[in-house]
């Protein structure tokens, strides 16, 4: 009965309210939980950051110092406790391995995934988009089994063996595009870092030789990152406009004797632009976290490597904090597209 | 006789196709009939059926296709390339027969696919009902848990529980199954939802039948169908995790031919002996491709609301 | 439409960036370095113990003595002492300290900043001062053993009359660095003796100061203009984490680099064929092998680890996947070391093997694991131990886990067997005499985890005392035989199955001179290359 009397005094709060309080609470409660398995993963593994710390020929002297300056003496939930409440002082601890504070990690790491994933994103869209809307006009058609075909070897392909071997024709063969690594070496540290995204860095600062050498450089993992966005995104229009198409509108527009291009375009295209808002914002995010092994084979500098590279060496602060951002992101993605979708669908508001 | 095959087989095919079923079960198989009526007519999904049984031939008669013993070292003749002396993809860095030790690899990739296609569904399928059929806090705490997981990171968190697990295949299975589980979990709980107020389920609760009962005996077997779809559509993205964590060192320990580990040790090779990474990749592609063309043509016949009907 | 145009702008870009030239070499006064650098975690020489950590220390510091990467040969000469005595009794050696001399900040080297410097190591008792304080050194005397007596003259009292050269040479090693006492303690914090500032700082007085250090990303380093060594040609030294060897190879191909550090072995046959590039060999330190827990009972056996040392194929492997990478060698000391034993009894005999198998009393053979890093050579010398010891019955299962782990579970005597490798710390065959055949308690509470025989349960007193008395045996002929001896006995007996001594392999264009890795004995050095 208490139970149900809390629940009827949340509801009297004006749903304005409410939303974004619960929205938050459950962003919150997802990013605590979301460490706390981390933390604990990173606790148990049998990966000794302390070894990782001082070494082959470290005593046991000087290993059991490192062990309580680290503070690993503690008991865990202690530990867990003192590391939340860094966090929400906004310290995310020091980086064995880079021995920098993890958010100064960070900036540095998380601008290249950005940008790797925004141009993967727009490869995605401006492929994908127009690939699905032709496959669900030309449903059944041999064109719609070729869009098909092309999507499901985007879900097929192992990344990091595509990405070997695109390196190997377009790089080491051809010679078309930039190596690993974001930039030639004299190209490097040209252009102040303001956003960390060295396209745009290197033209706020008007520097297009370092703007084309970045772009010969990403080229490459961008359109494989694409690809997959492409075959995804692909898939959802076509099945969204199948619907659209399906509909009676439609119908009844074709009936009033309007062209095809504009039924196609300016009624069914129009009406799945917030859906497809959703999917992209949910490619966008799973491109941020699935970029692990595209940043492994092209050197790439980015916060999946951070995150896998430091888990490997067992520097849990940055495989937390690396968690965090990206967990973060995703989740927030995730709202803002949910919060997108009910603010400019009008069904959604009912 | 052949007469009173074709019969059989008309009468068969006869029964499957009548227009009243005489039983549930005869419902349930007429059913599934026209579902495989419709799948046969997609040239795409068959394709990948085919490649997947041929796939499981080659896993169970490996011993007998493998032209060479797929461990067996030979220093002086590694690198050897396509072709070479009873090689057809050449030898790698220890001299091994690549094609043999692909032959072999494919049945650790199905033995991966299929713990993981048992263990993740029903991990979900658990979570997944008990958070729908209870509602109220049970279902909050389960599905905020739910939610925490599928906010990882997805290879990031199976290489920390590998990581966490120690390397090995069954690490590697129970890592995947731990990071796949989240979405099973939730269509169980929609499916359980919807069918949890149905007035079938009111009439075995009026019956006496208890909440285990429920969910084991009538919920469960109605979640089955959606979950098999999901199921079929992931087997690719299984495997590409199983030889992202083979390439970064975490899945089968060597001289295991997994197929990830085997692009892992040819990567340092890919300028010179570029068969070495690539053959291994291929066949990934491959069996992924074939999974996802079934799972795509599945889910036309099965699901009808994606297919736009 | 609007579509169609988007794409075909970015198709249009795609174009001109390809057709744009690609510079051809890199600047003539400039060295570009890829290499794997990601092993860094300090770059105080008080704390660095990675390989490319110390090979940025020797461009950064100077030290008491040094060797000159030109004529490693010729062993340590003066570097900051320009002379030094020993006293009667053998425990004290007095060094001068050449005058006028600054440090790249500009502040005067005195005895005390080395006074400083060596105590600082003791003082922190960080993972490499172990180099220094087994001479007796610890935070509570290191004040008094090691003194500056004036402005130019230090003092260092060992606890024993030790080998001269022993002393000396553990002085060349990086944590003997002498650091710039001013400025460190300037930046010291909460008492670390600025320890956190010089992890990505340099305050020394070598050829090169530390421009810039990015983890995993590049390490910049540039002349010092107060160095008074001969100014090196090469003003900028950018060394770049590229971790494959594939784009290692490709960026040197290309004249974006100038030297790749890290190719595999195909790789350096692959572009050994290139005029533009030249293959820049040298043995180096370190040795790979096996080891046996003595706390496995099977692994106890004499004619069992006899029969595996038969069933190893040294030359397959050196000729195959290591080759010109790795040679065949089967003692501890690396060859250009006092005392070092070239003999190589052993070679693959499967016969043999079984024979001693069935001696031992397992014709069958018998099921043992091993664990290995992952790294792809190591990775690949246990498959080739797994296929041959296999073929006497021996079924080797290989568990491949990360550096740490590995390490962890060795340290923990937790193994059976364990596949690695063992660089010296310092160029003397102390080095590995003290580790390898050096048990000071074999208990398993003893924590001796440096000591690679403690590691794997090898109890040897008698071994113990012989490296014991080989450090304070003053008479090199009769020193070198020692080490010869204990050698020739380690070879039968030990459970150490140890194959290969690494030789390193740096691709450079071609004109660039001068390179040099540093043997055996140190490390790499920048300020001695050319390029035309």
């Amino acid at each position: 009965m208490k139970n149900l009397d809390g629940q009827r005094k949340w509801l009297s709060i004006p749903p304005i309210v409410r939303k974004p309080i619960s929205t938050l609470s459950t962003i919150v409660v997802t990013m605590v939980g979301l460490l706390f398995i981390t933390f604990i993963i990173g606790r148990v593994m049998p990966v000794d950051p302390v070894l990782a710390i001082v070494g082959e020929r470290a005593s046991q002297e000087q290993y059991d110092a490192t062990y309580i300056a680290l503070g690993l003496d503690r008991p865990l939930l202690v530990q867990f406790f003192y590391y939340l409440v860094d966090v929400f002082h906004g310290n995310l601890g020091v980086s064995i391995r880079t021995g920098l504070p993890v958010f100064e990690d960070i900036k540095r790491f998380f601008p290249a995934t950005m940008e790797l994933a925004t141009i993967g994103t727009i490869i995605g869209i401006i492929v994908g988009i127009p690939l699905g809307v032709l496959a669900a006009v030309k449903r059944g058609t041999w064109i719609d089994q070729i869009a098909r075909f092309i999507a499901l070897i985007g879900y097929s392909i192992p990344v990091f063996w595509i990405g070997l071997v695109g390196l190997l024709i377009f790089y080491g063969i051809l010679g078309w595009v930039g190596g690993p690594g974001r930039l030639d070496i004299f190209y490097e540290d040209l252009v102040p870092q303001v956003t960390g995204m060295i396209l745009i860095d290197s033209l706020l600062a008007g520097d297009l030789d370092v703007f084309s050498n970045a772009f010969s450089h990403i080229v490459l993992p961008a359109s494989i990152l694409g690809y997959y966005s492409l075959a995804y995104i692909s898939r959802m229009t076509r099945s969204f406009m199948l619907e659209q198409l399906n509909s009676e509108y439609i119908t009844a527009a074709r009936v009033k004797g309007l062209s095809e291009a504009r039924v196609i375009w300016k009624h069914a295209f129009r009406n799945i632009g917030v859906q497809l808002i959703t999917v992209v914002a949910l490619s966008y995010a799973g491109l941020l976290e699935g970029s692990v092994l595209t940043e492994i084979i092209f050197s790439w500098p980015g916060i999946g490597s951070y995150i896998t590279t430091s888990l490997l060496s067992a520097d849990m602060a940055a495989v937390l904090g690396g968690t965090v951002v990206v967990g973060l992101v995703f989740v927030c993605l995730n709202v803002l597209s949910d919060i997108l979708y009910r603010l400019l669908d009008p069904r959604a508001k009912q | 006789m052949s007469l009173v095959k074709e019969t059989e087989k008309q009468s068969l095919r006869a029964w499957l196709l009548a227009e009243v079923p005489t039983s549930r079960n005869h419902a349930r198989m007429a059913a599934w009939y026209q579902n495989w009526l419709a799948l046969k007519r997609n040239t795409l999904a068959m394709a990948g059926l085919g490649i997947l049984v041929a796939v499981v031939f080659i896993a169970v008669f490996a011993p007998l296709l493998a032209p060479h013993d797929p461990f067996s070292q030979d220093l002086a003749n590694r690198l050897q390339p396509l072709g070479f002396e009873g090689h057809p993809l050449g030898t790698d860095s220890l001299g091994r027969d690549i094609l043999s030790r692909l032959l072999y690899g494919s049945r650790i990739t199905l033995y991966i696919v299929t713990l993981v296609a048992i263990i993740a569904p029903i991990m979900g399928l658990i979570v997944g009902t008990i958070s729908g059929y209870a509602g109220g806090w049970v279902d909050v705490v389960l599905m905020r848990i739910t939610d925490i997981f599928l906010a990882f990171p997805k290879l990031v968190l199976a290489l920390a529980f590998v990581a966490a697990l120690g390397a090995g295949i069954e690490n590697a299975v129970l890592a995947i199954s731990l990071t796949a589980w989240p979405p099973y979990a939730r269509i169980a709980r929609a499916e359980t939802l919807t069918i949890r107020k149905s007035d079938f389920i009111q009439a075995v609760k009026l019956q006496g039948a208890g909440p285990i009962r429920i969910i084991t005996k009538h919920i469960w077997p109605l979640c089955i169908s959606s979950l098999v779809i999901r199921v079929t559509l992931d087997m690719a993205g299984v495997i590409l995790t199983a030889a992202g964590l083979g390439f970064l060192g975490l899945g089968a320990q060597p001289p295991s031919p997994e197929w990830g580990a085997m692009i892992s040790e040819g990567r340092k090779f890919i300028l010179d002996h570029w068969w070495v990474a690539t053959m291994p990749g291929l066949a990934i592609f491959m069996v992924s491709l074939a999974f996802n063309l079934l799972g795509d043509g599945l889910r036309d016949v099965l699901d009808p609301k994606e297919n736009g009907r | 439409m609007k579509h169609f145009k988007i794409s075909l702008l970015a198709a249009a870009a795609v174009v001109t960036v390809t057709a744009m030239p690609t510079l051809a070499e890199t600047p003539k006064s400039m060295l570009v370095v890829a290499e794997r650098i990601d092993d860094i975690i300090s770059l105080d020489p008080a704390q660095s113990f990675e390989f490319t950590g110390n090979e940025i220390d020797r461009n950064l510091y100077s030290f008491l003595i040094n060797t000159n990467p030109l004529d490693l040969d010729a062993g340590y000469g003066p570097d900051l002492a320009s002379s030094w005595e020993v006293s009667e009794d053998g425990k004290t050696i007095t060094f001068k300290i050449a005058e006028g001399r600054t440090f790249a900040s500009g502040n005067p080297i005195t005895a005390q900043d080395a006074a400083f410097s060596l105590q600082r190591v003791i003082l922190l008792n960080k993972t490499p001062s172990f180099i220094l304080s087994q001479f007796g050194f610890t935070p509570e005397n290191v004040k008094e053993k090691i003194v500056a007596t004036d402005d130019y003259t230090l003092s260092i009292t060992t606890d024993k009359p030790y080998a001269v050269s022993f002393v000396l040479n553990c002085l060349t090693a990086n944590v003997a660095a002498i650091v710039d006492s001013k400025l460190t303690m300037e930046n010291e914090v909460d008492g670390d003796m600025g320890n956190a500032w010089l992890r990505n700082h340099s305050a020394g007085s070598g050829a090169y100061t530390l421009k810039s250090l990015k983890p995993n990303e590049s390490v910049v380093l540039v002349a010092n203009p107060k160095w008074w060594g001969e100014t090196p040609a090469m003003k900028q030294i950018f060394i770049r984490q590229v971790a494959e060897s594939a784009s290692q190879r490709l960026l040197l191909e290309k004249g974006d680099v100038d030297v790749a550090r890290n190719l595999s072995t195909e790789d350096v046959a692959a572009v050994s064929e290139s005029d533009d590039i030249t293959i820049h060999s040298e043995l180096r330190g370190r040795i790979m092998y096996w080891a046996a827990n003595q706390k496995n009972e099977i692994l106890t056996n004499p004619k069992v680890l006899e029969a595996l040392k038969y069933l190893t194929d040294y030359k397959g492997m050196a000729d195959s996947f290591l080759k010109g990478q790795y040679s065949v060698h089967q003692s501890f000391l690396p060859l250009t070391y006092l005392g070092a034993l070239e003999d190589t009894p052993y070679s693959l005999d499967v016969e043999k093997g079984k024979a001693l198998l069935a001696e031992a009393g397992y014709p069958d053979g018998f099921e043992i694991n091993a664990i290995v890093r992952e790294a792809q050579e190591r990775i690949d010398i246990a498959q080739s131990l797994q296929n041959t010891w296999g073929q006497a019955g021996v079924k080797l299962n290989i568990t491949v886990g990360t550096g740490a782990q590995t390490l962890d579970k060795y340290r923990a005597r937790e193994h059976d067997i364990y596949v690695g490798a063992w660089g010296p710390d310092y160029p003397d065959p102390n080095t590995n005499a003290g580790t390898f055949a050096l048990n000071p308690g074999n208990a398993d509470d003893a924590g001796n985890t440096g000591y690679l025989a403690w590691r794997n349960a090898w109890d040897i007193p008698e071994y113990s005392e012989r490296t014991l008395a080989a450090v304070v045996e003053n008479d090199v002929e009769k020193r070198k035989q020692m080490y010869i001896d204990l050698q020739k006995e380690f070879q039968k007996s030990s459970p150490f199955g140890i194959m290969f001594q690494k030789t390193e392999q740096a691709a450079l264009r071609s004109n660039v001179a001068n390179f040099s890795l540093g043997g055996a004995i140190t490390t790499t050095s920048y300020w001695q290359v050319t390029k035309d």
